[in-house]
C-alpha cells in the first residue's frame, strides 16, 4: 500500500500524525507528509485510520 | 429589544442567545437539518446558519464569497462596525479576522508556536498546573469543575506563551468572557476588549527595549516584506492569542467533564482503557465542540437555494455539522473510540484553528490528570449547571462531587 498526502487540500489538522505518527509527520506549517514509501503490512489499519479521519479528504491511497 | 424576544419558528427567526439554544442546541439542529438545512434571521443582522455538514465545509472552502472580515457570531453594535473583539485596531484580530493576503503571512508567523513540536514543550507545565488545581479541592469531596478547574488551564498555558503574567489570568478570564460570552452587552464588550488592548500596549512597550524569549517580543523583531510589523498587527495577533486560546479550550475541558459525569459507562471505561484517550478526546471534541465563527457575504450570491445578500452573516455552525448523520453513524452519541470521525470542530479550510495541537493536548492533560485523582465523580444534585452559549458553547458552573 502506497499513501500520499495532497499538499494543497492539507490544512494542517494533524489529525493523521496524532493517530498514525508511524507513517506521518507534520511540519512547524501544519503541512503533514508521509514518511515511508510503502505502507508496512502491520501498519495498513492506521493508515486507514489516518484517512478516516482526515477533515480535508487529503490522503489519498496511490496504490493498494 | 425584538431579539429578546421567545423564538417561534428555527427555520426564519433563530436566534442562538435564546435560552432553549444555549441549553440544547442539539434538537433545533436536528429538526432544522431535515427541513431547513439554512436557517435565516433578521435578529441582530441577517444572517444564516447552516446545519449540514457539506454545507458548512463547502462555505468555509467558499473564501471568495464568504470573508473573514467580519467574524463575531454576536454583532457589535447596530452596523455591525464598531467593537469586533477589539475596538481601534486596524486590522482587526489577524489572522483570524483576515482574508488572503494579510491572513496567510500572519498565519505563518503563528503557527510554529502551535505546531505539534512545540505544544510538547508545554506538556509538563500543563501536567503540573493541572496537578496543583485538583490538590486544591481532592480532599473536599466536591468541586465547581468549570469554574475551580477547566477555566483555570489554558489561560495561564497562554499566558506562558505570550510571556506575561500567570498572576493576570483572572482579569485575562473576565475580559476575553466579555468580549465573547456577553457580547450582547455592548458596554461590556467594550469594557473587555478595551482593558485587554490596553494591557498588549503596555506589554508591547516593554518588550521593545527589553525583549523576552516570547511570542510578543519575536514579533516586535520579526519583518515583513522588509519593514517591521505595525503595532496594530503586532496587538491584533496578541489579542487573538489571547481570545481565542482560552474560552474555547477552557470549554471543551467542561464539557468533556460534564459528559464523562453524566455518563459512567463512559467514564468506567475511560479509566480502564486510558490508551483510548487520543480517540476520545476527537470524539468529545466532535460532539462538543464549542466554537461557532461567522463569515460575511461579500457580494448578492444565491447558495443553496438561499438568496444571501452583501454583507449578510454566515455563522459557520460546525458543531452542528459534527452531529450531521449524514457523515456520522449515530452522532448523538459519544462512542469513545470512533474510528471514523473527520470533525471539523477546529474549522476547515484555510482558517482551520491555528491553536488546534495546542487545544487538544490541553484537554487530553486535563482529563487524564483528572481521571487520574478523581476516577470516579458526578453531578451534584440539587445545584444548577450553568451554560453559555452564542460564540462559544460550555459549562461555565458545573458542580461535581466524588466519594
Amino acid at each position: 500500500m502506497k499513501i500520499r498526502v495532497d499538499p494543497d487540500k492539507c490544512q494542517g489538522h494533524a489529525r493523521c500524525y496524532g493517530l498514525s505518527p508511524e507513517l506521518f509527520d507534520v511540519d512547524d506549517y501544519g503541512q503533514a507528509t508521509v514518511t515511508v514509501d510503502e505502507v508496512p503490512v502491520e501498519l495498513e489499519d492506521k493508515a486507514r485510520l489516518a484517512i478516516a479521519n482526515c477533515p480535508e479528504y487529503a490522503i489519498e491511497v496511490v496504490s493498494e | 429589544m425584538a431579539h429578546t424576544a421567545p423564538v417561534k419558528d428555527w427555520a426564519t427567526d433563530f436566534d442562538v442567545l435564546d435560552p432553549a439554544y444555549v441549553a440544547d442546541p442539539f434538537t433545533i439542529w436536528d429538526q432544522l437539518r431535515s427541513t431547513s438545512p439554512i436557517a435565516h434571521t433578521d435578529r441582530r443582522i441577517s444572517s444564516w446558519l447552516p446545519t449540514r455538514y457539506d454545507d458548512v465545509t463547502a462555505i468555509a472552502h467558499d473564501i471568495e464569497h464568504f470573508s473573514s472580515l467580519r467574524v463575531a457570531v454576536i454583532p457589535g453594535g447596530e452596523d455591525d462596525e464598531p467593537s469586533e473583539g477589539a475596538p481601534d485596531l486596524q486590522y482587526g484580530l489577524p489572522p483570524i479576522s483576515a482574508d488572503p493576503p494579510l491572513h496567510t503571512w500572519t498565519r505563518r508567523l503563528l503557527l510554529p508556536w502551535f505546531s505539534h513540536r512545540r505544544v510538547e514543550t508545554y506538556v509538563t507545565l500543563t501536567r503540573e498546573l493541572c496537578q496543583r488545581l485538583l490538590k486544591g479541592f481532592v480532599d473536599t469531596g466536591h468541586a465547581d469543575a468549570a469554574a475551580g478547574y477547566a477555566q483555570q488551564i489554558p489561560v495561564r498555558v497562554i499566558a506562558n506563551i505570550l510571556g506575561v503574567s500567570t498572576d493576570m489570568s483572572d482579569s485575562f478570564t473576565l475580559w476575553v468572557r466579555d468580549v465573547l460570552e456577553f457580547a450582547d452587552d455592548p458596554e461590556r464588550r467594550i469594557r473587555g476588549a478595551e482593558a485587554l488592548l490596553n494591557y498588549f500596549v503596555e506589554q508591547v512597550e516593554l518588550r521593545r527595549h527589553a525583549p523576552g524569549d516570547d511570542l510578543l517580543s519575536e514579533l516586535l523583531h520579526t519583518e515583513f516584506e522588509g519593514k517591521p510589523l505595525e503595532d496594530d498587527i503586532i496587538l491584533g495577533m496578541a489579542a487573538l492569542v489571547l481570545i481565542a486560546g482560552v474560552d474555547t479550550t477552557w470549554s471543551a475541558i467542561g464539557s468533556s467533564l460534564w459528559h464523562l459525569a453524566t455518563h459512567p459507562h463512559d467514564q468506567k471505561r475511560l479509566v480502564a482503557e486510558p490508551e483510548l484517550m487520543p480517540l476520545a478526546v476527537e470524539e468529545l471534541l466532535r460532539a462538543y465542540s464549542p466554537v461557532t465563527m461567522a463569515r460575511l457575504v461579500t457580494q448578492d450570491f444565491e447558495y443553496g437555494g438561499c438568496p444571501m445578500k452583501e454583507g449578510d452573516k454566515v455563522l459557520m455552525n460546525f458543531p452542528a455539522a459534527n452531529r450531521d448523520p449524514e457523515v456520522f453513524d449515530d452522532p448523538q452519541t459519544v462512542i469513545l473510540d470512533r474510528a471514523h470521525n473527520r470533525h471539523v470542530a477546529f474549522g476547515s479550510g484555510i482558517h482551520r484553528c491555528a491553536g488546534s495541537n495546542l487545544a487538544r493536548m490541553e484537554l487530553q492533560v486535563a482529563v487524564e490528570e483528572w481521571l487520574d485523582q478523581i476516577p470516579s465523580f458526578s453531578l451534584e444534585e440539587g445545584k444548577e449547571i450553568l451554560w453559555a452559549g452564542g460564540q462559544v458553547r460550555g459549562p461555565r458552573v458545573l458542580p461535581v462531587v466524588f466519594p
